[in-house]
């Protein structure tokens, strides 16, 4: 598969010659680099999906997972990189999620392999990827509603020698790390201003508050990689606002943080690298202002008139008076709202596939098809249960 | 009627050795239940290994107490580590459902013919508490209106709730119970934590496991007997109603529950069969008076499930949010 056709042409200004050393081992704190300003280029040599980077954190080969006949996710290579803030972009359905999950150990695929830090964790557990630092947030928030928002932070912290059955009973085991936790969690607790929470029922708090509560608790763990699901999903605009500052910090503290988000705003305003999913594959990835220009993208999740303000009369005129003009334009059509699948896929273009469920006829006659047949749903066309047979 | 009977054998249920059997399973199942959200319905299983276990090794193995008592609690924690293998990975649910199943397959097993010379079968297994009394420090006499024997086995019995209730909740302030309150409330958002899910699971399992043996032999050694019917389904549901009671993620409350439990049906008992017996009820016999204290105790459940469902020492505020 070649992905060439649709990277950025922007190779020249990220070539191999102007790339330091890869520094592998992750210990540049040492280094006195600051996250926050350092520019060094992200990739080595172009920009393609599935690029290699110059530092990765996350290196994933070949991973798929299916779900009956629909491949959820299907990325044949992927790198994080290291110290920045990846945002995973895509529509409902990419894989995203799904995704989250394989890596952290919560799902396992199909095949693939998938390294962290250099270590191979194929397998590995989600608790054990936890404590090598590699922790995520929910989509849904998870907080533990009957217990209090401390009891919330003090459980995300790890070496706590009281979680031992044999340790438990013994308080002047454990009793000092407990005081070390708690000062930890009342820097967060402060940070996240939920410090006046701290005594409350965690079910009692509001969900941006939660979702705030589960950054924090994940933060307890001291974590490399901090990878948060639809952090900003629920949240006011005004908490959106120090939520943002949050993340961006945490790169300033030295973690790397890859988050999945529909809000192109904050992708814009935070990431320093942009991954795009669509139908279980990356389709693109590359820095937010570029990938945004992406026709792939464009066509795939944004829409092409994802700039034009929907929310304002004015706007509205404006795409509509442009889209009259666009002849590739299908408003006004009957297949209107439906994606063309090769530009989402380019890949599947030109394979013998048959693409039945997405033309017109199919979408409005559903009635011809059986209900069941792998033609009439979500099944990736080409598929079908007679070639598992 | 005479009140003051009613009363006193109220009174006499509180502190009775049964009492304290329920009381400590009813503790195994707040461990379960309560603090880690394992849906135990077959703690008369655990009660029946623990009990067995203790009668089998003296009687076919003529071990002395102590040994005895080390087998039982082994063979609870067998019989937790066997149930908690297949299911902890999965739903609650599910525990749910080979709980019941494994209670029955032992209650099944002892009750077997060709056991009999092993299990003593549906009579079961008498003649095995030799080994305790012989411990017992109190000489003869009267103590509180009670026999030394009585006495002893009183004081054994409270000694253990009291012992274990102590554990229980030291284990439950401190982070290892945090744990299992967090896997209670959400067991993936624990995993996303870095804790070993499975493991605290398990080891809530067995925990709860051996309080249940614990009480089988409390509840066993008064008897003198050991009886495959007496370690039926209903035991472990009135388990649950005493933790009901009492209050799920408490210490306290499944030792009250258990206390109010006996103490209701102490006094619907003596109630009824005293106005039977004085002629104020004629539409009702003894034996329908037996069953009848056993609707009221459901009876009493539903309302207190229905005003005061945290049960008598539960968090309101917890609730607020179910």
């Amino acid at each position: 598969m070649s992905h060439s056709a649709h990277s950025m042409n922007n190779a020249d200004r990220n070539t191999a010659s102007t790339v330091k050393t890869a520094n592998t081992n992750g210990n540049d704190k040492d280094a006195g680099i600051n996250y926050m300003t350092d520019s060094s280029p992200i990739v080595v040599g172009e920009i393609a999906p599935g690029c290699k980077k110059r530092d990765p954190i996350v290196v994933a080969e070949n991973v798929r997972r299916s779900f009956g006949g629909i491949n959820a996710v299907d990325v044949d290579y992927l790198e994080i990189p290291r110290h920045k803030i990846t945002a995973l972009i895509g529509p409902n359905g990419a894989g995203k999620t799904t995704l989250f999950n394989l890596l952290t150990g919560f799902d396992t695929p199909n095949s693939g392999k998938w390294q962290f830090e250099g270590k191979n964790i194929e397998g590995v557990s989600s608790f054990k990827l936890a404590r090598m630092g590699m922790v995520r947030t929910f989509q849904l928030t998870k907080v533990m509603g009957k217990l209090t928002v401390m009891e919330n932070m003090r459980l995300g912290a790890a070496n706590q020698p009281g979680e031992r059955l044999s340790k438990a009973l013994f308080k002047g085991i454990w009793g000092g790390r407990e005081k070390e936790i708690t000062a930890q969690a009342d820097v967060l607790l402060e940070k996240f201003k939920l410090d006046v929470k701290k005594d409350d029922y965690a079910a009692s708090l509001s969900g941006g508050q939660r979702k705030l509560l589960e950054m924090a608790r994940s933060l307890m763990v001291r974590p490399k990689l901090v990878m948060l699901d639809e952090p900003m999903a629920g949240v006011n605009p005004a908490l959106t606002q120090s939520l943002l500052d949050h993340i961006k910090n945490l790169k300033a503290e030295g973690m790397t943080v890859l988050f999945v988000e529909h809000d192109m705003n904050m992708v814009r305003h935070i990431a320093d690298w942009v991954v795009v999913m669509a139908e279980g594959k990356i389709v693109a990835e590359g820095p937010p202002r570029d990938v945004m220009k992406d026709p792939a993208v464009i066509d795939a999740y944004l829409g092409a008139h994802h700039d034009v303000d929907l929310g304002d009369t004015e706007g509205i005129k404006e795409l509509e008076a442009v889209l009259e003009a666009d002849e590739e334009s299908v408003v006004g059509t009957e297949n209107a709202g439906i994606i063309a699948v090769e530009s989402v896929v380019p890949d599947l273009k030109g394979a013998d596939l048959k693409q039945p469920d997405l033309s017109p006829e199919a979408l409005q006659e559903p009635g011809d098809d059986e209900p069941n047949s792998p033609q009439s749903g979500l099944a990736e066309p080409g598929r079908t249960d007679k070639d598992k047979e | 009627m005479d009140y003051g009977f009613v009363f006193s054998s109220a009174a006499g249920e509180l502190f009775s050795p049964t009492t304290a059997a329920y009381a400590l399973a009813a503790l195994g199942l707040a461990v379960h239940f309560g603090y880690s959200g394992l849906l135990n319905f077959g703690q008369a299983g655990f009660m029946a290994v623990g009990a067995y276990g203790f009668a089998i090794s003296t009687l076919s193995f003529g071990v002395p107490f102590f040994v005895a008592l080390l087998i039982s609690i082994l063979c609870s924690s067998l019989f937790a580590l066997l149930l908690g293998i297949p299911t902890l990975r999965l739903r609650a649910d599910y525990l749910a459902i080979v709980t019941i199943a494994a209670a029955e397959i032992v209650r099944y097993i002892v009750t077997t013919n060709q056991l009999t010379k092993v299990t003593g079968s549906a009579n079961g297994l008498a003649a095995f508490e030799g080994g305790f009394y012989a411990m017992n420090p109190f000489p003869e006499g009267s103590y509180m209106g009670m026999n030394n024997r009585d006495f002893f086995i009183r004081v054994i019995g409270w000694g253990l709730v009291v012992v274990c209730c102590v554990i229980v909740w030291l284990l439950m302030r401190s982070p290892w119970g945090r744990v299992l309150k967090g896997i209670r409330e959400d067991e993936n958002a624990v995993r996303s934590l870095g804790k070993n899910v499975y493991a605290y699971k398990m080891q809530a399992l067995i925990i709860g496991g051996v309080l249940g043996a614990l009480a089988g032999m409390v509840f066993t050694l008064p008897r003198g007997a050991v009886q495959p019917a007496n370690y039926g389904t209903e035991l472990t549901f009135f388990l649950w109603t005493c933790l009901l009671l009492g209050g799920m993620a408490t210490v306290l409350g499944p030792v009250i529950g258990a206390m109010i439990f006996w103490v209701v049906l102490s006094l619907t008992q003596s109630v009824l069969y005293g106005l039977i017996e004085s002629g104020a009820v004629t539409w009702l016999t003894t034996v329908q008076a037996g069953q009848l204290r056993y609707i009221l105790v459901g009876v009493a459940l539903m309302l207190l499930m229905i005003f005061r469902p945290q049960g008598v020492f539960g968090n309101k505020k917890e609730l607020a949010f179910a």
